[in-house]
Formats: structure tokens, sequence, C-alpha cells
């Protein structure tokens, strides 16, 4: 009795996690299967079918229109992931070991940049950029995003470094190491795990952006994203090359997910359970 | 005494460029929105004469009796609301399975967080592509065709095209919020799965050696436990969803008659197409005033708790 009782209950929760398995892969089986359709096999009416052959295609054409983005998108990930993480590793260092009168305010004060819908400072930031001479440019939006990016990453290495024991800088100190020598001996070299999730969290959110993207740059130094939203609003433009698109679109992040998902995870909740 | 001195300088000095940009970028920038706001920039020629001629709290007055307005404020509480939900649920539904390590648990674990890693930009796309009604009823498209394939013809309808509305809920809304269920309910599960691990065994199996079911143990033990971690994906969901400003664009842009238009993208239309920089300015205000009602008790509880 309990047996049949548990196999039925094994049925209902597999039946479960398949039908979300496929609510999940449905919008990947729409991007495969369409972007993988030649030109004259792209019909309404034969849309939710598999390609009768496969055709690199739209690939082709999605890939010549984008290239150009898809290396704007480098150009501004790399260096911004980069600096916003060094700049929040320091910043959480010294507000979780060095404390002084007011740095905890002050902690308070960068964090809630963090929480503010961007549309509350984007229209003083574009004239800003323009004002500075970096509107339109890819180091613009590095530097946006290094700035929007701060809160988070000191956010993160503040949590991780609360958990070294104060007593390891207080012995430092003693020994006459100072500021910058304890972060470069101590803290730095046992934070490479933190700079991985720092990173990937970054990269992911930089890397997806869209609202500055749209509002920074010409269409010279325009992400994927935007590139994206350009393609796929255009009537022109077929389906196959459209999906192909937001496979190139996807695939960078979707890669760093499946290769380091574990501290994409820790990332995400990181960024969100301790609050 | 006088090197701890020195030493607050230094940390001080490390910190500066962050200060000082966020200073600028966050709390300059908020103030500079706020000032627009009170102003009369809604033609790019007094734009452009830089006019200071305050005009008090119209533009709000005049954004709240502005039918567009209106629904983009129903249209955020509604979306805001079915997506919270939806996420929670589908998000708890499996992380409880999950929690139980079923045989390839870790594969649909994985399988439903990975929407997580893509832009709101693609998931746009993707869905638009899904829910696009196509011409009822000769030439559906999208799910509808499917629907037709399958022999389910009752169920085509307009989908984010539809224009119909139950007090006050566009109807419309449902395709972008299954959109964005898709993307947060594996974020949801996370969460619920990374605090249901921590939870002591030995709790549960008392309980049910007591002779609790399973809906009991739910209700009156992991839920309780868990609701710190809710409360906190309430808020990151509820903050996503006034942000949802790409998924919008993306899929499927105002609508008809403003269905599922969001203030987000009024901002952007107001500011960036139709030179009404205040009143871009004040919707951006509002959002960030809505943004502050929803954080700030959240934070300050949170840091009492520190």
């Amino acid at each position: 009795m309990k047996e049949k009782k548990t196999t039925q209950e094994k049925i209902l929760r597999y039946t479960i996690l398949i039908v979300f398995a496929i609510f999940f892969l449905t919008p990947m089986y729409v991007l495969l299967s369409t972007s993988l359709k030649p030109f004259a096999n792209v019909s309404i009416n034969t849309m939710w079918q598999l390609p009768a052959s496969i055709s690199f295609e739209g690939f082709t054409e999605a890939f010549a229109k984008l290239a150009p983005n898809v290396l704007n998108s480098f150009y501004l990930v790399i260096p911004a992931t980069l600096i916003s993480a060094i700049m929040g590793s320091l910043n959480g260092y010294v507000l979780s070991h060095w404390k002084f009168k007011g740095s905890d305010t002050l902690f308070a004060l960068i964090l809630f940049g963090m929480f503010i819908p961007y549309q509350s400072v984007l229209f003083p930031l574009v004239q800003f950029m323009q004002t500075i001479g970096l509107y339109g440019s890819i180091p613009g939006l590095i530097l946006v995003h290094v700035v929007y990016g701060l809160p988070i990453t000191t956010l993160m290495f503040r949590n991780y470094y609360q958990d070294v024991p104060r007593a390891l800088t207080e012995a430092a100190k003693v020994d006459g190491a100072n500021i910058f020598s304890i972060y470069r001996h101590i803290f730095f070299p046992i934070s490479i795990p933190s700079f991985v999730v720092v990173f990937i969290w970054q990269f992911t959110n930089v890397w997806n952006e869209f609202l500055f993207a749209v509002t920074l740059t010409d269409t010279q130094s325009q992400p994927i994203t935007v590139a994206l939203t350009n393609l796929a609003g255009s009537q022109v433009v077929e389906w196959n090359v459209q999906m192909s698109g937001a496979i190139i679109t996807a695939l960078p992040t979707l890669l760093v997910y499946i290769i380091f998902g574990r501290y994409f995870i820790k990332g995400m909740l990181a960024g969100s359970v301790k609050g | 005494m006088k090197r701890q001195h020195k030493e607050s300088l230094t940390s001080l000095a490390i910190l500066s460029p962050s200060i000082i940009t966020l200073a600028i970028f966050v709390y300059g920038f908020i103030s500079r929105s706020v000032q627009i706001s009170l102003l009369d920039w809604n033609t790019f020629a007094n734009f452009m004469r830089k006019a200071k001629d305050y005009v008090g709290i119209d533009n709000y007055l005049g954004l709240l009796a502005e039918s567009r307005f209106q629904t983009d404020l129903w249209n955020t509480l509604y979306f805001t609301l079915f997506f919270i939900l939806g996420c929670l649920a589908i998000g708890i539904l499996l992380s409880l399975i999950l929690n139980n390590k079923p045989k390839g648990g870790y594969f649909f674990q994985n399988l439903y967080l990975f929407p997580m890693a893509i832009s709101f930009v693609v998931t746009g796309t993707v869905w638009r592509w899904i829910f696009a009604p196509g011409r009822l009823p000769d030439n559906p498209r999208g799910i509808n065709l499917l629907f037709e394939q399958l022999g389910l013809d009752a169920l085509q309808w307009g989908w984010f095209t539809s224009t119909a509305s139950f007090m006050g809920f566009n109807v419309a809304l449902i395709a972008v919020i299954v959109a964005a269920i898709w993307q947060y309910s594996g974020y949801t599960m996370a969460m619920w799965l990374a605090g249901l691990r921590g939870i002591d065994q030995q709790l549960i199996e008392a309980a049910k050696i007591d002779g609790a079911s399973k809906w009991q143990v739910f209700s009156k033990i992991l839920f309780p436990i868990q609701k710190p971690i809710t409360l906190s994906a309430i808020i990151v969901l509820a903050h996503v969803s006034l942000k949802a400003f790409a998924l919008i664009y993306a899929m499927t842009g105002s609508g008809p008659n403003n269905v599922t238009d969001i203030p987000a993208v009024y901002m952007f239309e107001a500011t960036f197409r139709s030179n009404r920089y205040s009143t871009g300015s004040a919707i951006a205000i509002v959002l960030l005033m809505m943004v502050g009602l929803l954080i700030i008790p959240y934070l300050v509880h949170s840091f009492k708790e520190e």
C-alpha cells in the first residue's frame, strides 16, 4: 500500500518536472528550429515544425549584421567587469575591516544606488555624458556600468570579507603591515572565488543590459542587445535571421552559465539574500 | 589616536573614487531629475532656452489626469502582482520537488535556471514570436497556430494585442507576464531551495511522526521558516517588474490603447522621442518613489536585524 503511494507520487513529481521542463525549453526550441531554417523554408504554416533541412543562412546573415555589435559588447563588458570588481573589492575591504566613524552610513549610501530605477537618473546622465564628451562612445558606457555596478560589487565583497576574522587584520597591523599590504598579501589572494562570482555576475548583467545601451550609444557603438531589438523590430528581416540574432545575443552569457553555473547561482543569491 | 586618524583618511581615500562618482551619478542626477520634473521643459524650444520657469507639481498632476499614465499604473500593479504570484507558486513548487533530490534533479534545476542568464531583450524577441496572434481566424500564427494544429481553436485569442480589460487588468499583459515568469521563476526556486537545504530534516521527520500531512508540514513549518527568503524574493521580483522596460520594449511596445504600456516605457518615449523632458522626469521620479515605498521599509527592517 505504502509502496503504491510512493510510486504514484513519483509519477506526479516527474510529470510536474517534465511539464515545466517543456515550458522552459519551448523558447529554446523556437529559437533553434527557426534559426536553422533556410529562407525559403520560413513560412508561418510550418513555424512549429523542425526545419526540413538544416541551413546556416540565418546565422551567416545575422552574424554579418551583428558582428560589430558583438565586438562592441565585448569591448564594453570586459573592462566594465574588471574595473567594477576591483573597485568593489577595495571598497568591500575597507568597509568591513577598516571601518571608521560614519563608514556604515557611507555603505548604506553607496548601496542605495543599487535599488534606484535607472530612469530616475537617465536624462541628466545623458546630458552629463554629452557635456564630458563621452556620449555615444563605448568608454562612456563603460564608465556608466562601472559606477552603477559599484553598489552590488561592494556589497558582494563586503559580505565576503566580513567572514574573515578581524584578528587577522589586527595581527598584521601589529606586525607593521599597512592597509595596502594587508589587502595585497591576505585579502586579495583569498578572494579569488569571490572575484569569480562577481566577474560572472557583472559580465552577465552588463552584457544583458539594455536601457543605458539604448540611450547612451549611437549606431557605431551599439552593443548587441540594442542591435538585436533593431534587427527584430524590423519588418523586412526574416524570422530565421532574427532568431539567429537572438541566439548570438544569448550565447556568451548562456555559455558562462553552463560552464560556471555554480558561481552564477552563488552570485545571484549573494546579490539578494543578504540585502 | 593619530594613527587611527591617518587610517581613516587612507580608508576614505580608497573609497573616494566610488563616493565621488556615486554622489554625482546617483544623488546628483536624481536631484537634477527632480528639478527638471518641476520645470516646464515640455517642448524642445523651452528646453533649449533652459528657462528656470518652475511650474510646481503641474507635471505630476498632469500625469495623474492622463489616461495613458493611469493605464500605466494599473498595468504596473497587475503585472507586478501576477508576476510575483506566478514566480512564487512555480518556484516554490519546483523547489519542494527538487528538495527531495529526485533522480535527475540537478539537471532539472539547471534547466529551470538558465533563463536567468539571458537578456530580457532575447526573452522578449522569442516570446513575441510565440504570442504574436496572427490574423484570426484565418491566418493564425505562433501559439494560436499551434492551438489550431492541435484542434484547440477555442483557445485562440489576440494575446498581447487584445484590448479587453477586467477591473483595470488589461488581459494583453498575460503574454508579457508569462514571459517574465519564464525568466524569473527559476530564481525563486533557487532561493527557496537554498533555504530548504538549510532546514534541519529532523524537524520535518518529527512532525511527520506526529502525523502531520504534507500540506501541514509546508504551511506550518516550511513556509514560516522561509518567510524572510520569500520576502527577499518578493522585493527583488517587484523591483524587476518596475524595471521591466527591456522586456516590454522588445516584446510588445505600448500596444493598442497602451494595453502593455508601463511607466518606464512612457518615460523613455516622453524624454527621448517627444522632447517632453519634464514629463519624462516626473514619471522617473514617480518610479523612484514606488521603488522607495517598497525598498525602504525592507532595508530598515534588514539593517535592524543585522
